[in-house]
């Protein structure tokens, strides 16, 4: 007897929308929330542009989560308090340990352990630190490890508990290893997604470095530009979503909604190289076909595939190849678009939010659009949805990831049921 | 039928010896491998006592290009896999493509490097950060190298956790050979000692401050006063057991089951039910009953309230059987790599498993505890099935039962 994953509720903090309805509005306006770095004076960076949210963090934590919990983290709470909501989900002594965590986060809590470096170190002058400059709790940021325990003790949550960092694709993972703890039993209940606020100086600099992002720095609001023939990189992000995955029978016993079922995933590396991508993408096609036989879709039945769509050159031309061959004839029938034109570039959180997004044109039978697409690129010839949102019926999503490291992440979605 | 994981290879870089054989010695030795921290001027910080790797640079085993563009803790896991793969006589290339996947833990990532960079973004300017901060700093380091460097586009993993993570990144590696890969690369490996990062540290008390190396670790003592951090770790060649017999390989120990909880992170006072829950779910799922088991690998944190908890979870699994069950920490003789710790000791469990001989405790003289803590001389044992504990600060514990070849 084979145990499904459905999803009983979204919980996402988004550039230009925080909650799941606002980041909706934003996806299927096309409008997009890039813009100049305000998080930190970039002056005398190569690049100088965000998608950064407007969070508001006293509406959704208390005063002591705040003081303790790095900018990614609150993130991941709100995104959490927002799912959990959603899916009404309420944890008892026997639950809690049927109750799992799975988030993701690449780099963490960077932004504040570079406040305090730059604190401690005189801003780089000593190399062995004075300790006695460092928040004493600098522990609980040390490593993303905290994230999922923040997340497991917001939900009550005693099960496996787990924090993903595959870098770009670690927002995908952490989902895809949810499904496998409720497909194996080991968890009913998996609140699977993922954090990031990467926006601070040694992030930027670290991209800077390897001519990775977007240095259309005059005209912020247009420089995310996937699948345009004149992209030059991408644009960092920041945000956080969260699923509630849940053991179907689990949800239908307690007359929770099933959104959509998470049916399949799968990862690989392709042992190429850390930052560079083939052009050829079999790699990642492989992920692809992994996981549509994971979750029993045949490759034609894909009615939309949420592109990993970062808006570099060799991105854009490796994973329209990638997906070419996974598809076979059916990739120029099928829609494809990449909302990284509109929210950034947000490194571990994007494939959750991805994902979030993905549920969200299902519920609306709307595919969101790939905004900034002016110019076609011969290499890039699929139907990527420029500028306007498109409805179409939808019924299995596909989402991918690609990141350093050759990490390609593939996740299915299919439809759900209501309760019975 | 569910697809079995063996473990077919081992690779050890750790203080007290490099390579299985010479960390197999060390540990039968009891060895104390624990010395004065020398990897960046130490006096006037509370951590002076350290398990370092000396002796032996992992930048040797790798080629100049690849060093230049990784940390510490990722030329450690390279030069682990490169001994793990030798002892399973595996060539990566002999196996179908996307067969073979790897997976990693680390608590610390890429401090060393990320420091040196992070130092000249702050005193030189924006332009000065080199161009591999991005690959070298991040968590997936280790994975994305030993992927490129063996060729392996299976599933790549990468968990971020420290002692608890590493036995957890072992089951994940033998998830993924249930879902149909053959083989995995998998385990954890760390270099904390950076000046920053160690002062990220100092704050959770859960450190030992002792300046003399031969009572800076002492766990389930009453002169317990925290943990001593290592360098270091292990990779493990894991393969699905019919793969792995019919190319001939010899199978070191099945990894047979797996459970972990979390219970919150404040000094683990919470564990006790949590660990027991962890061990009662690795049981299960190795089949086998607690009085299978015949020598325990303790996490052994070294902190009274986390000692005490450690304990108390065992006398509830295990009942008045306890009192003649062997229990063990060889870390005390080199410290605790992290994420790193947890594929040590399963290095340790199988080789508990093939000779019949349970390491010792080192720098232990006695116990404060209910517990039958394996000091001085190795104890003999036939027994076929060893736990391995392990928590983190973060707040997870986990165990994982490993068992002899056939059992």
């Amino acid at each position: 007897m084979t145990r499904e994953a459905v999803v009983t509720g979204v919980g996402v903090v988004a550039p230009g929308g925080v909650g799941a309805k606002a980041f909706w509005e934003l996806l299927s306006s096309g409008r997009t929330a890039t813009r100049a770095i305000t998080l930190f004076d970039p002056e005398g960076f190569r690049s100088r542009i965000a998608a950064e949210c407007d969070f508001d963090a006293a509406g959704v934590l208390t005063p002591d989560e705040i003081a303790r919990m790095d900018r990614y983290v609150q993130f991941g709470m709100a995104a959490t308090r927002e799912a959990v909501a959603e899916a009404g989900l309420e944890t008892d002594e026997e639950s809690s340990w049927r109750t799992a965590v799975s988030m993701g986060s690449a780099v963490g809590g960077t932004t504040q352990l570079e406040a305090e470096y730059v604190t401690a170190s005189e801003r780089g002058a000593s190399w062995t630190i004075d300790h006695r400059k460092v928040t004493a709790d600098l522990f609980r940021v040390f490593s993303p490890a905290p994230l999922a325990g923040e997340v497991a003790g917001a939900v009550g949550a005693r099960g496996p508990v787990h924090t993903v960092s595959t870098g770009c694709t670690s927002g995908l993972d952490a989902i895809g290893y949810g499904l496998r703890l409720i497909e194996e039993g080991k968890a009913d209940v998996v609140v699977a997604g993922a954090a990031e606020s990467p926006v601070s100086p040694i992030t930027v600099a670290c991209f800077d470095a390897i001519r990775a992002t977007s240095t259309r720095n005059d005209d912020p609001a247009h420089a995310s530009r996937p699948f345009d023939r004149t992209r030059d990189g991408f644009v960092l992000g920041e945000g956080a979503a969260v699923l509630v995955l849940e053991e179907a029978g689990h949800a239908r016993r307690r007359g929770a909604r099933a959104r959509c079922r998470v049916s399949g995933f799968a990862t690989r590396g392709n042992a190429y190289h850390m930052t560079g991508l083939t052009r050829e993408g079999l790699e990642m096609a492989e992920a692809i076909e992994r996981a549509l036989r994971h979750a029993r879709v045949d490759p034609s039945g894909i009615d939309y595939v949420n592109a990993h769509g970062s808006g570099t050159q060799q991105n854009d031309r490796h994973e329209t190849a990638a997906v070419k061959r996974a598809l076979g004839a059916h990739a120029h029938d099928t829609l494809v678009s990449s909302i990284k034109s509109m929210v950034g570039h947000s490194l571990g959180a994007i494939g959750a939010i991805e994902l979030a997004a993905c549920v969200l044109a299902m519920d609306h039978d709307t595919v969101p659009p790939t905004a900034n697409l002016d110019v076609p690129d011969p290499d890039c010839d699929l139907d990527y949805v420029p500028h306007e949102a498109r409805e179409a019926p939808l019924r299995n999503v596909l989402s991918v990831g690609s990141g350093f490291g050759g990490f390609q992440s593939a996740v299915v979605l299919t439809p759900g049921e209501r309760a019975r | 039928m569910t697809r079995r994981t063996v473990v077919t290879g081992m690779g050890v870089i750790a203080p007290s010896g490099v390579g299985v054989d010479a960390f197999w010695r060390s540990a039968l030795a009891g060895h104390g491998a624990l010395g004065r921290l020398s990897r960046y001027p130490a006096d006037g910080y509370p951590l002076t006592v350290a398990g370092e790797v000396r002796g032996y640079d992992p930048a040797s085993a790798i080629d100049t290009r690849v060093t230049v563009q990784t940390d510490r803790f990722t030329q450690f896991a390279l030069a682990a896999a490169d001994l793990a793969l030798e002892q399973a006589r595996l060539s990566p290339d002999t196996l179908p493509p996307y067969s073979f996947g790897a997976v990693t833990a680390s608590a610390a990532g890429g401090v060393e490097f990320g420091q040196r960079e992070i130092e000249r973004l702050w005193s030189r300017g924006p332009g000065h950060v080199g161009p591999y901060q991005s690959i070298a700093w991040f968590y997936a380091a280790s994975t994305g190298q030993l992927s490129i460097r063996h060729g392996l586009k299976g599933p790549c993993g990468v968990l971020v956790a420290d002692e608890s993570g590493g036995l957890d990144a072992l089951a994940h590696a033998a998830r993924d050979i249930r879902y149909g890969t053959t083989a995995m690369l998998a385990g954890g490996a760390e270099a904390p000692f950076a000046p920053f990062s160690m002062a990220c540290q100092y704050g959770h008390g859960l450190l030992s401050e002792a300046d003399d190396p031969d009572h800076a670790y002492l766990p389930f003592s009453d002169l317990a006063r925290g943990f001593t951090p290592a360098e270091g770790g292990a990779v493990l060649v894991l393969e699905e057991e019919e793969a792995a017999r019919a190319r001939g390989a010899v199978p070191q120990a099945r990894i047979a089951g797996h459970g972990t909880t979390w219970t919150g992170g404040e000094p683990h006072v919470h564990s006790a039910e949590g660990l027991a829950k962890a061990v009662l779910g690795a049981l299960d799922e190795a089949g086998c009953a607690p009085s299978d088991v015949g020598v325990v690998f303790a996490d052994g944190l070294a902190h009274p309230a986390a000692d005490r908890a450690e304990a108390d979870a065992l006398r509830q699994v295990f009942g008045p059987a306890l009192d003649s069950l062997p229990v063990t920490v060889p870390k005390a003789g080199f410290g605790r790599a992290y994420a790193g710790a947890a594929a040590l000791d399963v290095t340790l469990a199988a080789l508990t498993l093939r000779h019949g001989l349970v390491p010792p405790t080192p720098y232990a003289t006695g116990t404060a505890y209910d517990l039958d803590l394996v000091t001085g001389a190795p104890r003999p044992t036939d027994t076929a099935t060893a736990l391995v504990l392990a928590r983190g600060l973060a707040g997870g514990n986990s165990a994982l039962v490993l068992r002899a070849p056939g059992h």
